[in-house]
C-alpha cells in the first residue's frame, strides 16, 4: 500500500481470527501509550495468544461483530496500519473505527458471514473496489457491504487530510 | 411521517427538507470539540499539510482533561505545546488543566444546545445528547478535517425509542437503568442507529440523570443518544448561554426502527462484571466480591448530586481499612458546589481521597490506576480489560452510591442498606 497516492485495490494475506466485541483499548492499551513503539506493539491485540510473536507484516484480520467498539483513539487503527495489517474484515465495526479508518486510508470492510468463512491461517483476498472477499485456502467467496461513493473517494484519496489538502490547493 | 430528533438536525445541518435513515450527507457542525488525547495530533495533522486555520474559533472546545495535572514530564510538555496551538489557531474556548472532564465542561458552559449537531474527538461526546443535541465521537484526522472546514460526512441512522414508563425505585439510579439496558439488550443494540429516551421515566429524571444516561448510550454503540429538550433542560442552559434555546423533540409521527418498553419501577442496583460492560449482574445476586479501590468519578457519574448522595451514605462512617476510596469531581463548578454543600467535608471525614477534576484513572491514563490482581468498582462506564491500569486488575461499575456503600464494606454492597 501507498499511502501517499492511496491503496492498492486488491490486498492478500494470512488471517487471524478475532472474536466479537474486540474494542480500541485492546489495539492501543492505555498504560501503553507513553512507552516506545518497539515495546508498544507488544501490546496490539495482545488479547490474542501467539499474534504478538506471530504477527508478520500484510498478515489480515477477520473479525466478528463491533470490532473497533468503545474509546474514539485514532491510535486504534492507527497502529494496526503501523503494524502493516493489511486489512480488516468484520461482521460488524465500532462506528468511530469505521469512520477513523476511512479517514486514514486504512483499508476495512463490512462482511456478513465472514467470520465462519474462514479459519485461523487461511489465506484472504480482499478486492476493496469490487467489496468482494475471497478464502483462497478453500476456494469461497463472500461480498461485503460496498462503501458509499464519496468514502472511496477519500480512501482512494490517500485518506481526508489529503484530500483536504487537495481541495485546499484547487480553490487557490 | 414526521422525523425522528437525529433526522431533524442532520435535515437542518446539510440544507435539506427531510432526510431518511441511509441517506448520506455532508453536514455542518455547530461545534467541534477535543481534548489533550487527540487535539496535538488533530494540530500535528493540519500542520502537516500546511492548513494551520479554523473555520470559526467561536464553534470550536478544546479541554485539558484526560493527563490532569501533567503525569509526567513528556505529558507536561504536551500541554505546554497544546495552550501554544490553540493560541496560534485563534480558538476562543479552551478549558485548561483543572477546570474539569470535557462532558461535564461542556454542558456546564452553555456549548451544546438542542437540536445542535456536535462532533468530539471522545467516543463520550454522546453525553450531549441529554440536552437534545445531536453529538457523537470521532477520531483525530476527523477533528482536524472538521476543525478546518465545519463540515463532516453522516450516513442518517435510523433510530431505537426506550419508553422508560413507571419510577425508578429508591436507591435505584439512572446508572443502574443503563445498566440493566445493556445487560438486556447488550454493546451492539445501537451500533450505527440512534437512540431516544422518552417516557415518564424520562420526563422525571435530571439533567444529571440524563447525562448519565447519554454518556453510556456509547457503551449500547450508539450514534446520538437523545432526550427530548423539555422545560428542565431550558431551565438548566438558560443562565449558561446567550444563544436562543427552545424545547426540541421529534415529530409525533416519526418512524422508529424499534420501540422498547422498559418497566423501570422493576429495576434493582445493578453491576457490570469483568471485562463488558453489558457482562450485567443486579448487586443482589453477585456473591462475596472484595475490592481493593473504590472509584467515584469520570464524566458518567461524578457531578454535583452525585457527590451529594454518595457523601448521605458516608456520613459518619469510614472507608474499609484495605480500601481506597478515590473521589474526582467532574469540574472546578462541581468541586466548588461540593464544598459549598459540604458534601466534600462528609466524604474526607470517611476517608476519601479527593483529586484535580479530570478523567483519572477510568482510561488508565492518570491518579489511581490498579495494580496486577486487583479489583476495583467504579462508577465509570467502561471495564474493558486494562482499561483502569493493568491487564491483569479487574473493574466493576456500578452507581456512585453503589461504590460509596462498597468502599464501607471493602466488598461490593447492595447501596439501599445504607439509606
Amino acid at each position: 500500500m501507498d499511502g501517499k497516492s492511496g491503496m492498492s485495490l486488491v490486498i492478500k494475506g494470512k488471517v487471524w481470527k478475532f472474536g466479537d466485541d474486540i474494542n480500541t483499548d485492546y489495539m492501543a492499551p492505555g498504560f501503553a501509550k507513553s512507552q516506545p513503539w518497539e515495546l508498544a506493539r507488544k501490546s496490539i491485540l495482545h488479547i490474542h495468544p501467539g499474534f504478538t510473536e506471530g504477527f508478520a507484516a500484510g498478515d489480515v484480520i477477520v473479525a466478528g461483530e463491533n470490532f473497533g467498539c468503545g474509546s474514539s483513539r485514532e491510535a486504534a487503527p492507527a497502529n494496526l496500519k503501523r503494524l502493516q495489517v493489511g486489512c480488516v474484515v468484520a461482521e460488524s465495526f465500532g462506528r468511530i473505527f469505521l469512520r477513523s479508518s476511512v479517514a486514514i486510508a486504512f483499508p476495512v470492510l463490512i462482511c456478513r458471514g465472514v467470520s465462519r468463512a474462514f479459519e485461523e491461517g487461511d489465506e484472504l483476498e480482499l478486492n476493496y473496489e469490487a467489496s468482494l472477499v475471497r478464502n483462497l485456502t478453500r476456494g469461497t467467496e463472500l461480498n461485503g457491504t460496498p462503501l458509499p461513493a464519496e468514502l472511496v473517494r477519500i480512501v482512494a484519496a490517500g485518506g481526508m487530510m489529503q484530500l483536504l489538502k487537495q481541495e485546499a490547493g484547487a480553490a487557490r | 411521517m414526521g422525523m425522528t430528533m437525529a433526522e431533524k438536525v442532520l435535515a437542518r445541518a446539510a440544507a435539506r427538507q427531510r432526510v431518511s435513515p441511509g441517506d448520506f450527507v455532508t453536514a455542518h457542525v455547530d461545534l467541534v470539540m477535543s481534548n489533550d488525547a487527540q487535539f496535538p495530533g488533530s494540530y500535528k495533522a493540519l500542520d502537516d499539510i500546511g492548513l494551520k486555520r479554523v473555520f470559526d474559533p467561536e464553534k470550536i472546545v478544546v479541554v485539558i482533561d484526560h493527563w490532569v495535572p501533567a503525569t509526567s514530564p513528556a505529558i507536561a510538555e504536551m500541554h505546554t505545546l497544546m495552550r501554544q496551538q490553540v493560541k496560534e489557531l485563534g480558538i476562543r474556548h479552551f478549558y485548561d488543566v483543572g477546570v474539569g472532564i470535557e462532558h461535564n465542561v461542556v454542558p456546564e458552559k452553555g456549548h451544546a444546545l438542542p437540536g445542535d449537531l456536535i462532533v468530539g474527538s471522545d467516543s463520550h461526546s454522546t453525553t450531549y445528547g441529554a440536552l437534545g443535541a445531536a453529538s457523537t465521537g470521532i477520531g483525530l484526522t476527523e477533528t482536524a478535517y472538521a476543525m478546518v472546514t465545519g463540515q463532516l460526512w453522516f450516513q442518517v441512522p435510523p433510530t431505537i425509542r426506550f419508553e422508560l414508563e413507571g419510577t425508578l425505585a429508591r436507591g435505584v439510579t439512572p446508572k443502574d437503568l443503563m445498566l440493566a439496558l445493556l445487560g438486556r439488550f447488550g454493546t451492539q443494540v445501537a451500533q450505527y442507529k440512534a437512540v431516544e429516551f422518552a417516557g415518564p421515566a424520562a420526563d422525571s429524571m435530571s439533567i444529571e440523570g440524563r447525562l448519565t444516561m447519554s454518556n453510556i448510550g456509547s457503551e449500547m454503540g450508539a450514534k446520538f443518544a437523545f432526550f427530548a429538550a423539555d422545560a428542565k433542560t431550558l431551565a438548566y442552559l438558560r443562565p449558561r448561554t446567550d444563544r436562543p434555546v427552545q424545547v426540541f423533540g421529534p415529530d409525533a409521527d416519526a418512524g422508529y426502527e424499534a420501540v422498547h418498553r422498559i418497566d423501570c419501577s422493576a429495576i434493582e442496583p445493578q453491576v457490570a462484571l469483568p471485562h463488558q460492560p453489558d457482562n450485567v449482574k443486579p448487586v443482589s445476586e453477585l456473591g462475596e466480591i472484595w475490592i481493593q479501590q473504590a472509584f467515584v468519578g469520570s464524566c458518567t457519574n461524578a457531578r454535583a448530586g452525585d457527590l451529594e448522595r454518595v457523601a448521605a451514605i458516608l456520613k459518619g462512617r469510614k472507608v474499609a481499612p484495605g480500601t481506597r476510596l478515590l473521589v474526582i469531581p467532574a469540574s472546578h463548578e462541581v468541586m466548588v458546589e461540593a464544598t459549598r454543600n459540604g458534601s466534600l467535608a462528609v466524604l474526607v471525614e470517611a476517608g476519601a481521597m479527593i483529586a484535580t477534576p479530570g478523567c483519572g484513572p477510568c482510561g488508565g491514563g492518570s491518579t489511581g490506576v490498579l495494580g496486577p490482581g486487583e479489583n476495583g468498582i467504579a462508577s465509570t462506564n467502561r471495564n474493558f480489560k486494562g482499561r483502569m491500569g493493568s491487564a491483569e486488575s479487574f473493574v466493576y461499575l456500578a452507581s456512585p452510591e453503589t461504590v460509596a456503600a462498597s468502599a464501607i464494606e471493602g466488598r461490593i454492597t447492595d447501596p439501599r442498606k445504607y439509606m
